[in-house]
């Protein structure tokens, strides 16, 4: 065990890896809490399978592997999906959810024909494009975690300073609109650093399970505070512990990916939370109620005496 | 004879989907079956180890007992308190996660393709055949796709007006002193049955595509449910036909060039659709206009 923590650290490669995931978990937990408490959770699975045709164009159009364009692709891939989902869902009768859906799928399937397209054609370099389906950060190689590194270290900044403006449209966006915020404006670069987060985590997670990591962590975190900074930072630490043990687990075999690995990190991390959280918690709460059951049962019981001692004094 | 069995797994998986997809799209439940496709996957895996074998009837109960799991896992962790998107997300990617690194921990014991749990492998249906008493009895996937069309049409027959209010007023049905409760999971079990069975033909995403879309675009084009299972199956049926050509013109996935054309078709309904459509409604608009 010791052994093979030791080794993590001493190899260079394997050190950048763990350093970019367990940054890229933390951003994306950051980020992941303002769309949480907005309950557009699942917009982060939209964006992410979305992305695919986009990374697909960037590989078609310069022919080479680079996490710059692949993240530029997913980006434009990405807001045009939102746009879509919001054009369906304002000019037809269709709800949200559908369109949603809709939209997810559409987007997949044409990166799904473009994917096998590239992949038929063998232009060699091709091979590895698969591995954005399911994420393989052992697949990265330096300059790619420089972008994920710089990327989340955006996200945690942008976080911070727009902390006032993204606390106000996550809780009262009317509230916002009325002290004189650009709401339109804000909930755009908001769109637009969710968008970022999932782009960024789309080499290390995948597209299928990355919206977990927006997910996840900001749903545990909510289980601990009521207080929005010690949620970002119960998110983002989450966030953090399931990047570095997804990144950790997956060096100790060559078939063991990233992705799923985090993904089921963080719904470990999730499960305790909704167990065990003081307050909030399942176990404290069945406690709580068990305690008010026995609390009620004793006034009831002194109550019964009293009143017939009251009975027998008459 | 191989493009005949191709084209009727296809049509068999979208019509299938086009019309439970009817249902979910007027419940609200089109994330829902989205979840549901996605987390199967650990119930086939598992299915895979216990048995060692692609026994159709194993794989059919363990996907469906997850899909089930995961409806009721969603239902519990909402009443727990947490949003419902958030839980759908939750559980879904949990179930998925687990289904990929089950996969590919056992890579050498499960004659199953990651890439083929994203795409499906439409194209080697007719060459997956089952033997019963020795005579070829055709594709495995045919067969439980229309064992599941059966269900399907048989279940919906006889509870048609039950499904019915289920699905326009939940509130109504309790009133009426429908068992809700039974036929949403009845629902959810098709929905899952439909996704395992389809699962191998176009893949876990796909699925979703083929349970959303046909609905939706036949929910743009009318107001009345049985018009609209109609439809609904006709979009599936024809995104199914002309996909499969047009993946052999592209040389690319035909469970995507399936779930593309079906996109195609909703855009066009979006456009044209002669009541809610955006040129019906542009128009509508003008006129009002010159009549102001």
């Amino acid at each position: 065990m010791l052994d093979w923590l030791i080794s993590l650290w001493s190899d260079p490669n394997t050190r950048w890896i763990l350093m970019g995931c367990t940054l890229l978990g933390l951003g994306s937990g950051v980020i992941g809490s303002f769309t949480f408490l907005r309950r557009e959770s699942l917009l982060g699975d939209t964006l992410a399978h979305a992305a695919l045709p986009g990374v697909c164009i960037a590989f078609m159009l310069h022919e080479v592997k680079s996490a710059s364009l692949f993240l530029i692709g997913a980006l434009v891939a990405g807001i045009a999906a939102v746009f879509c989902v919001s054009a369906i869902t304002r000019w037809t009768k269709i709800k949200s959810d559908a369109a949603m859906g809709i939209v997810l799928t559409f987007f997949f399937g044409v990166g799904t024909v473009m994917l096998t397209h590239i992949q038929h054609s063998g232009s060699g370099s091709q091979s590895g494009l698969d591995k954005y389906l399911f994420g393989q950060a052992a697949a990265m190689v330096t300059s790619d975690v420089y972008i994920l590194m710089g990327v989340s270290v955006l996200l945690v900044v942008a976080a911070m300073l727009l902390f006032k403006e993204f606390k106000l449209i996550s809780f009262d966006p009317g509230f916002a609109r009325g002290i004189g915020l650009p709401v339109g404006l804000l909930e755009h670069a908001m769109l637009i650093l969710t968008t970022v987060a999932v782009a960024a985590g789309i080499q290390a997670v995948g597209v299928v399970l990355v919206a977990a990591l927006l997910i996840t962590p900001a749903a545990a975190a909510r289980y601990w505070t009521d207080r929005l900074p010690v949620m970002l930072a119960y998110a983002g630490l989450f966030g953090a512990l399931s990047g570095a043990s997804g990144a950790a687990i997956s060096t100790l075999g060559e078939g063991i990916p990233t992705g799923p690995v985090t993904v089921l990190a963080a719904t470990l991390l999730f499960v305790l939370s909704l167990l065990l959280a003081p307050g909030r918690g399942l176990l404290s709460k069945a406690l709580r109620h068990r305690n008010l059951k026995a609390d009620y049962a004793r006034s009831a019981e002194r109550s019964a005496l009293n009143a017939a001692e009251g009975g027998s004094q008459k | 004879m191989m493009d005949f069995w191709i084209i009727l797994t296809a049509v068999l998986v979208a019509s299938a989907c086009s019309i439970l997809g009817c249902f979910l799209i007027l419940r609200r439940m089109a994330l829902v079956g989205d979840a549901i496709s996605h987390a199967v996957l650990p119930g086939i895996a598992i299915a895979f180890l216990m048995s060692g074998t692609r026994d159709s009837m194993w794989m059919l109960l363990g996907a469906t007992a997850f899909g089930l799991l995961t409806v009721f896992l969603i239902q519990t962790l909402q009443t727990s308190g947490l949003q419902s998107d958030a839980s759908i997300g939750i559980v879904f990617t949990a179930l998925f996660a687990v289904g990929v690194l089950l996969i590919s921990l056992n890579a050498q014991h499960i004659d199953l393709d990651l890439d083929c749990v994203l795409f499906g492998e439409i194209a080697y249906v007719p060459w997956d055949t089952w033997t019963l008493g020795g005579t070829d009895m055709g594709p495995r996937a045919v067969w439980m796709l229309g064992i599941t069309l059966t269900v399907i049409l048989l279940l919906l027959g006889l509870f048609y007006k039950q499904f019915k209010i289920c699905a326009f007023d939940p509130a109504m049905a309790v009133a009426c002193g429908i068992p809700v409760l039974l036929f949403h999971y009845l629902l959810m079990g098709m929905v899952s049955m439909t996704a395992v069975s389809s699962f191998e033909s176009v893949g876990a995403i796909l699925v979703v595509g083929m349970l959303i879309i046909p609905a939706a675009t036949a929910y743009l084009l009318t107001n009345r449910l049985g018009v609209m299972i109609g439809l609904s199956v006709a979009v599936g049926i024809v995104s199914a036909v002309a996909g499969y050509l047009i993946s052999y013109a592209l040389d690319a996935s035909i469970a995507g060039c399936i779930v593309s054309v079906a996109g195609i078709l909703f855009i066009l309904a979006l456009i044209l659709a002669p009541k809610n459509g955006l040129i019906a409604r542009f128009a509508r608009r003008r006129n009002i206009a010159q009549v102001v």
